[in-house]
């Protein structure tokens, strides 16, 4: 269930580092906590815990990649900015990571800091940027979600893992020489296959979503008439 | 699903460590891996002395090695990591049964494999003693953000309404004549993700709209709490972990 490309055990990154990204994790969560409250209301509070119960049953997946000892899985970063936003979605997934690592001892604890920045911060804020400029650009059909999903999930999945060669690049604790680049690259293309994968479960359950219920998707909020799909009434829907 | 949330690591025992409240055993357990990070890598002796020290907790709690160490093989993949670190590492080289091995990558192997375990193995012991929903009374005990107790309150309820669904949403295929078998079960899952996604939702939602017009506010009734908040007496016992690991790092780092 352990896995180096994203959650980092302990002693993989020495420890100045490891304080450092905790630092600058827990100042971006704390801003995430006050943007979030406001988002949190009485729909959005039970989409985040089935979003983060989505993200932790999907991490399961695991792939390993047996040439250097990597191995990834689905991260979820861009299936959260797209139904909870990007303040509560972050959030979400950095709860993923702490149970993980209080309870299955998956990513070291003192590790957290990193593995938040990587996954929950930086894949969940690339997928979003993303998100808001694809919705804009593209055509307001389900097909235009459905690529803006793939796309955003696809890069926040490599950009989270290149989060990771730079922190080995300033802390890793066995010296690689030359081979940080091929640490990128290896990275990069594993990641890029675990990217479309990942592009793949998130489109389908968004835009699934998305056509019986598009008042749950959040990036969708902003524009009141997005895909043209019947609503369906439903027990929960009436309020 | 309300009955008590046990996790798959949970131990039902009555030990002295079950008896300590969550958030003393979420404070020592961090700290303690903390102070196994900031180690020096060189100071072998320092990791033989923690290991020491979790196995002594082990035993207190009456979890026995076997079950540790089976459980601990979760941290495999970065393992293979850690040994391929000596060949690809860089500088000085040592001949090792007609390998040629880098000083630097077998001791950056060494530091992955020890200070991994030992967080692993920290961990274990904090979720074989600790059932989840004491670790979120625990969390939120030590001032964590309601929204993300909340977030994580429901996150672990709605594990099992996924699970639930989707064994439902199974034997609905199944019983309509699908025969999934290996990997083609993967197809009839993935056209059927959103859907489960959307079922749980609404299972989830009604239980969530059920909680508020019980009178629900985003924290959990005091009942729930089970145990009382930690004593004095409880901070001073469990802090001798910490303190005697905190000892030895600090040796560590001075006899560099």
């Amino acid at each position: 269930m352990d896995t180096l490309a994203m959650h980092i055990s302990n002693g993989i990154i020495d420890g100045p580092v490891a304080a450092i990204f905790a630092a600058f994790a827990l100042a971006v969560l704390a801003f995430c906590v006050l943007r979030g409250r406001r988002d949190l209301d009485d729909r959005l509070a039970p989409m985040a815990g089935l979003v983060a119960a989505f993200i932790f049953a999907v991490q399961m997946l695991n792939f390993p990649i047996f040439t250097a000892g990597v191995s990834g899985h689905l991260l979820g970063g861009a299936l959260a900015a797209l139904l909870v936003g990007p303040w509560v979605g972050a959030l979400c997934v950095a709860v993923v990571l702490v149970v993980q690592a209080l309870v299955f001892g998956d990513g070291g604890v003192a590790m957290l800091g990193l593995n938040i920045t990587n996954m929950a911060i930086l894949g969940t804020a690339a997928a979003y940027l993303l998100i808001a400029l694809l919705l804009r650009v593209l055509p307001r059909t389900t097909a235009g979600l459905g690529v803006t999903a793939f796309v955003a999930a696809l890069v926040s999945v490599v950009v989270a893992s290149q989060g990771f060669v730079l922190q080995y690049w300033l802390g890793g604790t066995a010296d690689l020489g030359g081979n940080l680049a091929g640490l990128a690259g290896t990275m990069a293309g594993v990641h890029l296959l675990i990217g479309i994968g990942e592009g793949l479960i998130t489109a389908t359950t968004v835009v699934t979503v998305a056509k019986v219920r598009p008042d749950l998707v959040y990036a969708l909020r902003a524009r009141k008439p997005a895909v043209p799909a019947p609503a369906v009434p439903t027990a929960g829907g009436l309020r | 699903m309300g009955a008590g949330h046990v996790h798959v690591l949970y131990r039902e025992s009555a030990s002295p460590v079950h008896r300590l409240a969550p958030e003393v055993k979420i404070a020592a357990m961090v700290l303690f891996t903390v102070a196994v990070v900031a180690t020096p890598r060189e100071a072998y002796w320092a990791f033989g002395a923690y290991a020491l020290l979790v196995a002594a907790v082990a035993a207190l709690a009456r979890v026995g090695p076997r079950w540790l160490l089976s459980r601990a093989l979760i941290e495999l993949p970065f393992v293979l990591f850690a040994f391929a670190l000596p060949f690809l590492g860089t500088g000085e080289r040592v001949e090792v049964a007609g390998l040629s091995l880098s000083v630097d990558g077998l001791h950056g192997a060494w530091n992955i494999l020890a200070k991994g375990t030992l967080g692993v193995l920290a961990s274990l012991l904090l979720a074989a003693t600790t059932t989840t929903r004491d670790l979120i009374v625990g969390l939120d005990r030590l001032r964590c953000p309601q929204i993300l107790t909340q977030i994580a309150t429901f996150m672990l309820r709605y594990l099992d309404v996924l699970v639930g669904e989707a064994r439902r949403m199974r034997v609905a295929r199944v019983s309509r004549g699908d025969d999934p078998r290996f990997l083609w079960q993967l197809r009839g899952f993935a056209a059927g993700v959103g859907a489960l996604f959307l079922r749980a939702f609404e299972r989830g939602e009604r239980v969530y709209l059920a909680m508020l017009s019980r009178g629900y506010t985003g924290r959990m009734p005091a009942v729930w709490q089970g145990a009382g908040a930690a004593t004095a007496g409880q901070w001073m016992a469990a802090a001798t972990v910490p303190l005697a690991a905190a000892t030895i790092a600090a040796v560590a780092v001075v006899l560099r």
